[in-house]
């Protein structure tokens, strides 16, 4: 049997659920056999190189380039899973959700504490080459069609990993009490 | 209240409880239970979630204001059906978007019973776009705060923390889904370390909370890290 190929990416995310996959620990030998890697954080390739099977999304969207990558993923990858609680609903970034950019932008450069010897021109960053902010951190499923979701922060490793030989092996996935959980 | 007998039927099980008593309660007393985040021992129902809804004789009811009378003699309890399961599920889902619940940060994590009735569900996401609400945090009190992205207006906090003369410490404000929950400021300058821990515990969600102390218990040793919502109940019950 082929190898599935994964593709993992972190939008507005903490690299938390990455480091979560790595929680397998000796599992990662078993994932090996089963998976292959294309693009991803894991091994650093930077853009696909061929069509996924599985493309894991951690982190939600909050700037226009995470919709970019997020719909490339979607392109890409037959399966999409959110993982974690900021690819699902936002997370801690979108915790700004009920403040206007605007706000959030002065408090961050011009009024906060800090800003005043870093940022002594009171420029709010406006490279062309910065992504757009956009007015909300979106939930992966409200930009793109998501199949799966595995909720946590991080999700459990075990979560990780029996959904994921469940979705290649064509197992029942049978979740303990213990493994789903929102944090 | 009459000791007149109400038999009936949940799900199958013969039950018998006193007439006038509420459906939740005869059908605890009978060791069936019905999940909920509203009711409270002791307090009176207020029906407000709607988490207890049950079929009877076909129709659906909230279990918690559902009195026993006559005419239920004989009547057939719908509880744990996959379409009652499914509604249950489904509202849970709409508490979810309609307020703030970052679970991850949020110091009632693991203690919380709208999050614990997610895991009972097994809800993975809701099915419904997240709101994302404006709501304001009302922390100027002494010993707790009112944390409104959370509150899910079950009224909990109105119907069961009050003074030694019987006044509450919260009172709301509109209606519907506008309805905010509010302290007393001036009864609240005096209240208790006891009682300001008693609305944080009665409180179903993360809305209100004790100051100074925080994320006391580590994860794994929460109320509901390892068992599920009701688990406890069933126990008290056998």
């Amino acid at each position: 049997m082929s190898k599935a190929i994964v593709a993992t990416a972190s939008l507005a995310g903490c690299f938390g659920c990455h480091m979560s996959i790595l929680d397998i620990d000796e599992k990662i030998l078993q994932l090996i056999e089963l998976v292959e890697f294309n693009k991803s954080p894991i091994d650093d390739i930077k853009e696909f190189t061929k069509k996924c099977d599985v493309g894991l999304i951690e982190g939600g969207c909050c700037n226009s380039e995470n919709i970019e990558n997020l719909i490339n993923f979607r392109k890409n990858c037959k399966i999409l899973i959110s993982v974690g609680e900021c690819a699902i609903m936002g997370g801690l970034p979108a915790l700004r959700n009920s403040i206007p950019v605007k706000e959030c932008l002065e408090e961050a450069y011009l009024g906060g504490p800090t800003t005043g010897v870093c940022n002594s021109e009171k420029i709010i960053p406006n490279d062309e080459e910065l992504p757009m902010i956009l007015d909300k951190v979106y939930p992966c499923h409200e930009i793109v069609k998501i199949d799966y979701f595995l909720p946590g922060c991080p999700p459990r490793a075990e979560l990780i990993w029996e959904a994921l030989v469940a979705l290649l092996t064509g197992k029942e996935l049978k979740l303990p009490y213990e493994v789903v959980k929102f944090d | 209240m009459s000791n007149n007998k109400i038999k009936f039927k949940i799900d199958g099980k013969e039950c018998i409880a006193d007439e006038g008593l509420d459906l939740w309660k005869a059908a605890m007393l009978n060791g069936v239970f019905i999940p909920y985040l509203c009711h409270m021992k002791d307090v009176i129902p207020s029906g407000s979630c709607r988490i207890c809804t049950v079929k009877v004789n076909g129709r659906p009811m909230a279990a918690c204001t559902t009195p026993l009378t006559k005419e239920m003699n004989d009547a057939v309890v719908e509880n744990e059906t996959p379409q009652l399961e499914e509604m249950r599920k489904m509202i849970v889902e709409l508490l979810f978007v309609e307020g703030n619940h970052f679970c991850p940060s949020c110091e009632k994590s693991g203690n919380c019973e709208l999050q614990a009735m997610a895991y009972r569900y097994q809800m993975m996401v809701p099915q419904f776009s997240y709101n994302f609400p404006l709501r304001k945090v009302d922390a100027t009190s002494p010993k707790i705060y009112l944390d409104r992205n959370r509150c899910i207006q079950c009224k909990k906090c109105i119907r069961s923390i009050k003074d030694e003369q019987g006044r509450s410490y919260f009172a709301f404000y509109k209606r519907g889904h506008k309805l905010e929950i509010h302290i007393d400021h001036e009864l609240a300058a005096n209240m208790t370390d006891k009682l300001a821990l008693a609305a944080m515990e009665g409180c179903p969600v993360g809305a209100i909370l004790k100051k100074e102390k925080g994320f006391e218990i580590p994860i794994g040793k929460r109320k509901f890290d390892k068992e599920p919502i009701g688990t406890e109940f069933l126990q008290e019950i056998k």
